[in-house]
C-alpha cells in the first residue's frame, strides 16, 4: 500500500470520528486516567447513553492523556453544535449528568466543565489554549495526547503522521541525518548528546545487520513522560524509529520497555501490527527498498537497564550490567554490531521533525538547547501533569504558572529534577531557565524529565536518603565504587538522621561523592552523589541540625489548631490526643515519625521541626 | 494458592519454553512467561528452563535474580504493590506500606500464611501525578490513604 492509499482511508477514518455535527464523547483512559476510574466512568457513560437512546448515535472512545493529570478522570464532549468541552474529575454520577444535560438538553453542565476545546467559546469558560495550564506549553511530543484514538493508526496518519518518514525516505539516509542535526535536537534521555552525530557514528560504521533500540526503560521514579505518549500515541515514537533504523542503515529495530507499563505495550503490539498490515514495516516498505523490523522487549525490573550498554546485554538475555565504553555502541553495540540507541521521547521529536524541517524545530528553545522538552510534574503541586515546554523556559513559570504553584499556599523548598541521578534546586533558585546547561550549573541534570515539587516541610536530609535508599539497591555491584559508595552513603545519612554522626561526617560524605563521580563505571555510579551533593550545597544547615544533636519531630501549633480531629483520626498509632475543638497534641513517644498528622491537616497548624535530641 | 510444582507444572514449563527459539536472547521472556503462568519460578522451572536454554542452572538464577520482577516463591493469591517512586513518596507512600504491613501482619515482599495476600514494593508506577498509587491485581488505584488502602483489602478479601 502507498501513502496516498493510506491517506485516502485516513481521511475516511478521522471523518467517522469527528465529523462535524457529529456528537461523540472521549475517555481520557491511560494508566493515569484508569487509576483515578476511568473505565468505569466509561461503562457510566455508555450506560446513560443507552437509557437515553443515544447508544448509536453517540459513540464512546478511548483516547490518551492529555496531560491535565490533576483533573483526572477527564471527559471531552461534544454536542451537534461541535462545541468540544473538557470535563474534569468525572466520576460515575457526574458521567450520568454529562449525558443528561449536554447531550440530552444540548447545555455544558458548567459545574464541572474545564473549558471549551474547540468550537464557538463560551461564556465563562476559558479556550484550551487560554488554560493557565496549557498557555505556556509547546506541544510537539505531545502533540495528538488526548486527541486521538491511540490504537488508530490513520488517525495518527490524519494528523501529519508518516509524512516525516515519507520526507525522510525522500532525503536519503545522509540527507535525513543532516535534517537532525540541523534542527539541534539533543538526546531526551538526559545525557543531552547530539543525535544527529550520533546517527552519523553509527552510520559510518560498516558492519551489517545493524540495530536501532528504542530505550523505553523510563525508569527514573517520578517520571511519566515516555509512558503518556506510549499509551497516547505510539506512532509518534515508531515513526521515529523507522525513520532512526533508515538513516543508520538498521534492519532490526528493538524497543526496551519496562514491565510496569502493561498498557504500554498493549498499545505498542497493536501499533506495530497495524504497521505491518499497512506495509509501513517489513519488505520493501513503500517501495524505498528500505526493509524493517520492530521487536518489543519487556525489562524485568532493573534500573541500571537504563544505561546503553547494560540495556543491551539486558536484550541478549545476560545480567543487566554495563561496560566499559569505548567500543561505543555505534562501533560494537548489540550482539555487537553497529547500534544506535534513542529514547522514546527523542524519536517522537524526530518523527515531527522530519515532518515539519528542522528550521521549524530550532526556532524552538535556546541557542544551545533547541526544541521543547517534556516534564512529568507531580509531587507538592496544585496542577500535576504531563507537560511540554520550550528550553530555556523559568523553572518558575513551570511551578506557579503551569503548576499553580505550591498545595496548600506552602512555600516551594525545592524542585527535584532528574530523578536518582539529579539533583534538588532550591526554591530560590525559580527562576533558572531550564536548559541542559543552567540545570548542570546548578548541580542537577535534566535527566529525562521528572520533576518533583517539595513543599517548605520536606526534609531535605530524609531525600537524599530516600535517593541514595534507591541508586544502593539498583547498583548493579559490577564496579566498587559504585556498589560501596552507596552502602557508605546511605549508612552515613542514615547516622545523621538518627543525630549520631560525629563531626567530619560531611566531609567524608563530600570525599566518597567525589570519588565515586570519578571513578565509577556507568552513569549510575557516577550520578548517584548528585542528590546528596545538591542538598550540601543548598541546604547544609539542615544537614548542620542534626549533627548538632536535633532531629525533627511533629509539632501541633496550638493557635492555628482548630481541634477538627483529622489528625488524630488518621494517626496509625494514636499518638494524637485532644478534645474536638481543642488544640491536639502528639504523643512523641507512641509517634513513628509517618507524617499522617501534616498531611491531614487543612490549617497548616502540624510543622514537622528541629528540636534537642532529649526534649520530649 | 498456586499448586505446588506437580509434573503437570513441568509439561507447562516445557511449553512455554517450545514456544521461543533457544536462543540465549529469549531466555529473560520464557523466564517473564513461565512466572506469568505459574506464578513463580521454581526450582523445578528453573531446571527445564536451563536445559531448554543449554544453561546450568546456575546461570539461570544468576540471570532471573538480577532482574526485581522474578520471584522463587508462590505468591498470595491477592498481590498488593505499593509504589514506592519519588512522587508517591512525597505524598506518603512509605505510611501506606506501613499500614498494608500492620493490617497484613507481614512485611514488605512476604505472603501471608492463609496465603491470601502478598505484599510487594514496586519501582515507580509512573502515575506520579495521582501519588500515592498502589497496585492490587493489576488494578492502579490513585490517591490513596491507608483508610482508603485498608478498605480495598477488606474489599479484596471478601
Amino acid at each position: 500500500m502507498n501513502l496516498f492509499t493510506i491517506r485516502e482511508k485516513a481521511r475516511a477514518a478521522w471523518a467517522a470520528f469527528a465529523l462535524p455535527g457529529q456528537p461523540r464523547v472521549l475517555v481520557g483512559a491511560a494508566t493515569c486516567g484508569r487509576a483515578a476510574g476511568a473505565l468505569e466512568v466509561k461503562e457510566a457513560l455508555k450506560k446513560a447513553l443507552g437509557e437515553h437512546g443515544l447508544a448509536e448515535s453517540v459513540p464512546v472512545f478511548e483516547v490518551g492523556c492529555n496531560g491535565l493529570c490533576y483533573a483526572e478522570p477527564l471527559v471531552e464532549v461534544t454536542g451537534r453544535d461541535g462545541r468540544r468541552v473538557l470535563y474534569r474529575n468525572v466520576d460515575a454520577r457526574i458521567a450520568t449528568r454529562l449525558v443528561e444535560t449536554h447531550l440530552v438538553k444540548g447545555e455544558p453542565f458548567m459545574k464541572r466543565a474545564l473549558c471549551v476545546v474547540e468550537g464557538n467559546p463560551m461564556e465563562g469558560l476559558p479556550k484550551w489554549a487560554e488554560l493557565p495550564m496549557i498557555r505556556p506549553q509547546e506541544r510537539i511530543v505531545t502533540r495528538n495526547l488526548g486527541f486521538i484514538d491511540p490504537d488508530e493508526l490513520l488517525h495518527y496518519v490524519n494528523r501529519g503522521g508518516y509524512t516525516g518518514l515519507e520526507r525522510s525516505l525522500a532525503l536519503g539516509p545522509e540527507g535525513t541525518i543532516e535534517e537532525v542535526t540541523r534542527s539541534g535536537l539533543r538526546g531526551r534521555g538526559g545525557a543531552g548528546f547530539p543525535t544527529g552525530l550520533k546517527w552519523g557514528f553509527a552510520r559510518k560504521t560498516e558492519a551489517a545487520p545493524k540495530y536501532v533500540i528504542c530505550n523505553a526503560d523510563e525508569g527514573d521514579p517520578g517520571a511519566f513522560m515516555d509512558r503518556s505518549v506510549l499509551e497516547g500515541d505510539p506512532h509518534a515514537m515508531l515513526e521515529g524509529l523507522l525513520i532512526a533504523g533508515y538513516a543508520i542503515g538498521a534492519s532490526v529495530g528493538y524497543i526496551y520497555i519496562r514491565s510496569e507499563y502493561p498498557l504500554a505495550v498493549t498499545r505498542l503490539a497493536q501499533a506495530i501490527e497495524d504497521l505491518r498490515a499497512y506495509g509501513l514495516v517489513g519488505e520493501d516498505i513503500l517501495g524505498s527498498g528500505f526493509s524493517f523490523e520492530i521487536k518489543i522487549k519487556k525489562g524485568a525490573g532493573a534500573f541500571v537497564c537504563g544505561e546503553e550498554t547494560a540495556l543491551m546485554a539486558s536484550i541478549e538475555g545476560h545480567r543487566g550490567m554495563p561496560r566499559a565504553k569505548p567500543p561505543f555502541p555505534a562501533v560494537s553495540g548489540l550482539f555487537a554490531k553497529p547500534t544506535n540507541i534513542n529514547n522514546v521521547e527523542t524519536l517522537a521529536a524526530v518523527s515531527a521533525i522530519l515532518e515539519k524541517g528542522a528550521d521549524w524545530y530550532a526556532g524552538f528553545g535556546t541557542e544551545k538547547s533547541r526544541g521543547t522538552k517534556t516534564f512529568s510534574l507531580a509531587g507538592q503541586i496544585q496542577r500535576t501533569g504531563l507537560i511540554e515546554v520550550p528550553m530555556g523556559i523559568p523553572l518558575r513559570t513551570i511551578i506557579d504558572d503551569i503548576g499553580g504553584g505550591v498545595e496548600k499556599g506552602k512555600a516551594c523548598k525545592a524542585v527535584q529534577t532528574g530523578g536518582p541521578s539529579g539533583g534538588c534546586i532550591p526554591g530560590k533558585l525559580l527562576d533558572l531557565p531550564v536548559d541542559y546547561e543552567h540545570l548542570a550549573e546548578a548541580g542537577s541534570i535534566m535527566g529525562s524529565g521528572g520533576m518533583v515539587v517539595m513543599d517548605e516541610d520536606t526534609c531535605m536530609v530524609k531525600v537524599a536518603r530516600y535517593f541514595l535508599s534507591f541508586t544502593e539497591s539498583e547498583s548493579c555491584g559490577k564496579c566498587t565504587p559504585c556498589r560501596m559508595g552507596t552502602q557508605h552513603l546511605l549508612r552515613l545519612l542514615d547516622t545523621i538522621l538518627a543525630g549520631e554522626a560525629p563531626p567530619g561526617t560531611l566531609e567524608q560524605l563530600r570525599g566518597i561523592c567525589e570519588t565515586m563521580k570519578c571513578s565509577s563505571l556507568c552513569g549510575l555510579g557516577q550520578t548517584a552523589p548528585n542528590p546528596v551533593l545538591t542538598t550540601l550545597r543548598y541546604f547544609e544547615d539542615e544537614y548542620s541540625h542534626y549533627l548538632a544533636g536535633e532531629v525533627r519531630r511533629y509539632r501541633i501549633e496550638a493557635e492555628a489548631c482548630e481541634g477538627c480531629r483529622a489528625c488524630a483520626i488518621a494517626c496509625p498509632t494514636g499518638a494524637i490526643t485532644g478534645d474536638r475543638k481543642q488544640p491536639h497534641i502528639i504523643d512523641q513517644d507512641a509517634c513513628i515519625l509517618c507524617g499522617v498528622c501534616l498531611q491531614s491537616c487543612r490549617f497548616n497548624a502540624v510543622s514537622f521541626v528541629f528540636e534537642e535530641k532529649a526534649a520530649r | 494458592m498456586i499448586d505446588a510444582p506437580t509434573a503437570h507444572s513441568v509439561e507447562r514449563v516445557h511449553d512455554v519454553c517450545r514456544r521461543f527459539g533457544p536462543d540465549r536472547e529469549n531466555l529473560i521472556p520464557a523466564l517473564q512467561e513461565v512466572q506469568e503462568t505459574e506464578g513463580f519460578l521454581s526450582p523445578d522451572a528453573v531446571d527445564v528452563i536451563a536445559d531448554y536454554f543449554g544453561l546450568s542452572a546456575n546461570n539461570v538464577y544468576g540471570v532471573a535474580t538480577f532482574y526485581a520482577q522474578f520471584r522463587y516463591h508462590p505468591p498470595g493469591r491477592h498481590c498488593l504493590k505499593i509504589c514506592q517512586g519519588t512522587a508517591c513518596h512525597v505524598q506518603g507512600s512509605g505510611v501506606l506500606l506501613d499500614a498494608a504491613e500492620r493490617t497484613l501482619g507481614i512485611r514488605s515482599g512476604e505472603t501471608t500464611e492463609d496465603g491470601e495476600f502478598g505484599l510487594e514494593e514496586l519501582a515507580c508506577l509512573g502515575s506520579c501525578a495521582l501519588a500515592p498509587a498502589v497496585v492490587l491485581d493489576g488494578v492502579v488505584h490513585a490517591r490513596q490513604t491507608p483508610k482508603k488502602l485498608n478498605a480495598l483489602l477488606e474489599k479484596a478479601r471478601s
